[in-house]
C-alpha cells in the first residue's frame, strides 16, 4: 500500500495535497458513523503535504513515507495539537512538544490527518471507556472496534488513513487490529521511544504501527524505532530497514503452538486457527508443540502490575499543573485532616470529575496493591510470577523461532456487551497480554473472514518472536499474507 | 473483601473524590478483581527473583548537563490559574 502510493507520488499520478484532501473528505463523510477521530488536523496536514509536493516538483527524491497521510492515537503528543488521551481531565491540553516518534515521522515527511479515539488513557479493550464516545467497527457498526487503539484500527480498516500509530500495553494494538481486520505490530519493549507517549504502565507500554499490510508495518517501524536519550528504557539497537527482511520463505522456521490455546477456541475460530497452522505447514515451516505452563497467570499478573504503575503515573494529574482544575466547594465523602482543605479539594474534585470509572478503578486497585502491608503479597508476588512466565518463553524460544496463537478468543463483540462486567472485559486480552509481560515483539495478522453470530467478521492470529527479533516476526507474517 | 471504610482510605490515598454511590460501586468492583487475582497465591515463588523490567537495562546514566527548554510559554499557557508567569496554587497553609 505505502509503496504503491509512493510510486504514484513519484510518477506524478497524484500529489500529496490531492491525496490528503481525498482522505480528509472521506473522513468528513464517513467518520460520523464510525467515530475513529477525536481531532482533525487539517491545516497541519495540508501544510505538510504542500511541502512534500514542492520537494517532488523541484526534482528531489522523496522517502517511502513522504507525503502519505496517517493517523496518530490521541495519547501521543504532537506539538500544538490537542492531546486528550480520551479523558476529560486533558480536554483542554495542547501538547507543548513532539513525541520522539512524531519528530521522526515529521523528519520522514509523513502527513498527520488527526488524532484517533482510544479508551481513556488506553485502559480498555473496546474504546467504550473513551470520554468522547465509542469507535464503531467498520465491518459491523453494532460492534466495537476493539481497544484501546480502536480509533487507529478503525481508521485504517475504513480507509480513513493509510497508516496509523497505536500504543500497546496489554494488546491495545493487536486486539483492535484483529477486530478490524488490519495488521498491528507491538515491537519489543525498548525498540521504540516512549517519550511523548502519555505514560500508562511504563514497564509495559510500547508504540507501534497499525497498517493494511505487513510490509507497511515494517516500513513504519523502520522510521519510528531507535535509541532515544529522552527515554532511558529505549534500547541500544542498530537502526534497520525492516522492510528489507521480508524476503525468503518460512521453510527454515520453527513455529511453536500451544495445544490448550487451540482447544480453548470454539467453532469457526478454531477452524480458522487450524487453517492458519496448515498454511504454515504447507509453506514449509516446522510446527512444534510447546508448553507455556505459567502463561495463564499472565492476566492476573497484568492486573496487578498495570494498575500499580497506573496509580503512580496518573498521580501527575492533580488539577494544578495542567488539565482540568475543578472545585465544586461541596463536602464529599473523602476527607484528610492532614492536608489544607482547599488544596485537598482541588485534588479530589479535579480527579473525581476528570477521570472515568475504569481509570479510577485501576488507580484504586494500584493504590491498594502498593500500600503498606500489601506490597509483598501483590506487587512483588506478581513480579515473581512474571519471572516464571519469562522463563517459560525463554525455554520455548530455545526450541522455536516464533510462537503462533490466536490474537483474541473471539471476533469483535457487540457494543455494550461487556461494559457491565470489568472482569469479563479483561479476559479479551488473554492471548495478547503475555507479550507485554515479558517484552517480546508480537504481530496480529488478519486471517480469512469468519462467520460469527451470523455476521461476517475479521479474525486475526498472532505471531510472537524472540526479544529484538522483529525481522523474523515480520517475515513470518508477510509470508502468510502474500500466500493467503 | 473491601468495605466502604477501606475504599474511603484508598480513595484518600489516591486523591479521588467519591460519592456514596461511588464508594459502594468500587467496593464491589475491587473486591471481585482482588478475588480473581488471588489465584496467584497458588504459585510457588520461593527463591524466584522478581522481574521489574524486561529490557535488562539497569541504571542508565546520562551526562548531567543543563539544557534549556525553549517552549516555556507553552508550559505557562497550560497552568489552570496563573499570576504573572507563575502557576497559582490554592493556599497550602
Amino acid at each position: 500500500m505505502l509503496k504503491e502510493l509512493h510510486k504514484k507520488l513519484v510518477e506524478g499520478e497524484t500529489t500529496s495535497e490531492k491525496l490528503t484532501e481525498e482522505y480528509l473528505l472521506k473522513i468528513e463523510n464517513a467518520d460520523k458513523n464510525i467515530g475513529a477521530y477525536l481531532t482533525i488536523t487539517k491545516e497541519l496536514a495540508i501544510a505538510q503535504a504542500k511541502k512534500i509536493d514542492e520537494k517532488i516538483k523541484s526534482g528531489k527524491t522523496i522517502g517511502i513515507l513522504e507525503g502519505i497521510p496517517g493517523a496518530i492515537k490521541d495519547n501521543i503528543c504532537i506539538e500544538g495539537v490537542r492531546t486528550t488521551a480520551a479523558s476529560k481531565i486533558l480536554d483542554n491540553y495542547n501538547a507543548p512538544y513532539d513525541a520522539t516518534v512524531i519528530k521522526k515521522l515529521k523528519e520522514a515527511g509523513s502527513v498527520f490527518l488527526g488524532k484517533t479515539n482510544l479508551d481513556e488513557f488506553a485502559m480498555g479493550s473496546s474504546t467504550e471507556n473513551s470520554a468522547y464516545g465509542v469507535t464503531k467497527n467498520p465491518h459491523d457498526l453494532g460492534r466495537v472496534s476493539g481497544g484501546s487503539s480502536g480509533g487507529s484500527a478503525a481508521a485504517v480498516a475504513a480507509d480513513l488513513a493509510v497508516w496509523a500509530l497505536g500504543s500497546d500495553t496489554g494488546g491495545s494494538i493487536r486486539q483492535p487490529a484483529s477486530f478490524c481486520g488490519v495488521v498491528g505490530l507491538k515491537p519489543t519493549y525498548g525498540r521504540v521511544s516512549r517519550y511523548g507517549l502519555l505514560a500508562m504502565a511504563s514497564s509495559l507500554d510500547q508504540i507501534g504501527p497499525i497498517t493494511k499490510t505487513v510490509e507497511d508495518a515494517a516500513i513504519i517501524l523502520s522510521v519510528i524505532s531507535g535509541m532515544d536519550k529522552q527515554d532511558a528504557t529505549s534500547a541500544h539497537s542498530s537502526e534497520k530497514a525492516y522492510e528489507k527482511y521480508l524476503t525468503g520463505g518460512v521453510d527454515d522456521l520453527k513455529i511453536g503452538i500451544v495445544k490448550e490455546h487451540i482447544e480453548s477456541l470454539n467453532g469457526e475460530m478454531r477452524k480458522s486457527l487450524e487453517k492458519t497452522i496448515e498454511k504454515y505447514k504447507k509453506l514449509g515451516a516446522d510446527i512444534i508443540e510447546i508448553e507455556l505452563p505459567y502463561s495463564h497467570y499472565a492476566l492476573p499478573v497484568y492486573y496487578i502490575i498495570q494498575p500499580c504503575e497506573v496509580s503512580s503515573n496518573l498521580a501527575r494529574f492533580d488539577g494544578i499543573k495542567y488539565g482540568l482544575c475543578f472545585n465544586d466547594n461541596k463536602d464529599g465523602e473523602i476527607k484528610d485532616n492532614e492536608l489544607p482543605k482547599k488544596l485537598l479539594e482541588t485534588y479530589l474534585d479535579s480527579r473525581q470529575y476528570g477521570f472515568g470509572s475504569e481509570v479510577k478503578r485501576r488507580i484504586m486497585l494500584g493504590t491498594y496493591a502498593l500500600s503498606a502491608g500489601y506490597y509483598d503479597a501483590y506487587y512483588k508476588r506478581a513480579q515473581k510470577v512474571r519471572t516464571l512466565i519469562r522463563k517459560d518463553f525463554e525455554k520455548a524460544f530455545s526450541r522455536v523461532d516464533l510462537i503462533l496463537t490466536p490474537t483474541t478468543p473471539e471476533p469483535a463483540f457487540k457494543i455494550g456487551d461487556k461494559t457491565a462486567d470489568p472482569l469479563n472485559m479483561y479476559l479479551a486480552d488473554i492471548f495478547t497480554i503475555t507479550a507485554n509481560i515479558i517484552g517480546v515483539p508480537a504481530i496480529s495478522v488478519p486471517s480469512e473472514v469468519i462467520e460469527f453470530e451470523k455476521t461476517k467478521l475479521p479474525f486475526g492470529f498472532q505471531l510472537l518472536g524472540k526479544w529484538f527479533d522483529e525481522e523474523t516476526v515480520l517475515r513470518g507474517a508477510h509470508n502468510y499474507e502474500i500466500n493467503k | 473483601m473491601l468495605n466502604i471504610e477501606d475504599i474511603k482510605h484508598f480513595a484518600k490515598l489516591a486523591r479521588i473524590g467519591m460519592t456514596e454511590e461511588d464508594l459502594n460501586k468500587f467496593s464491589g468492583d475491587l473486591s471481585a478483581v482482588l478475588d480473581w487475582i488471588k489465584q496467584l497465591e497458588e504459585v510457588d515463588v520461593a527463591n524466584i527473583s522478581p522481574t521489574f523490567r524486561t529490557d535488562g537495562l539497569n541504571n542508565v546514566f546520562r551526562e548531567d548537563i543543563v539544557a534549556t527548554f525553549k517552549k516555556e510559554e507553552k508550559i505557562v499557557e497550560l497552568f489552570p490559574e496563573k499570576k504573572n508567569n507563575y502557576d497559582k496554587v490554592r493556599s497550602v497553609l
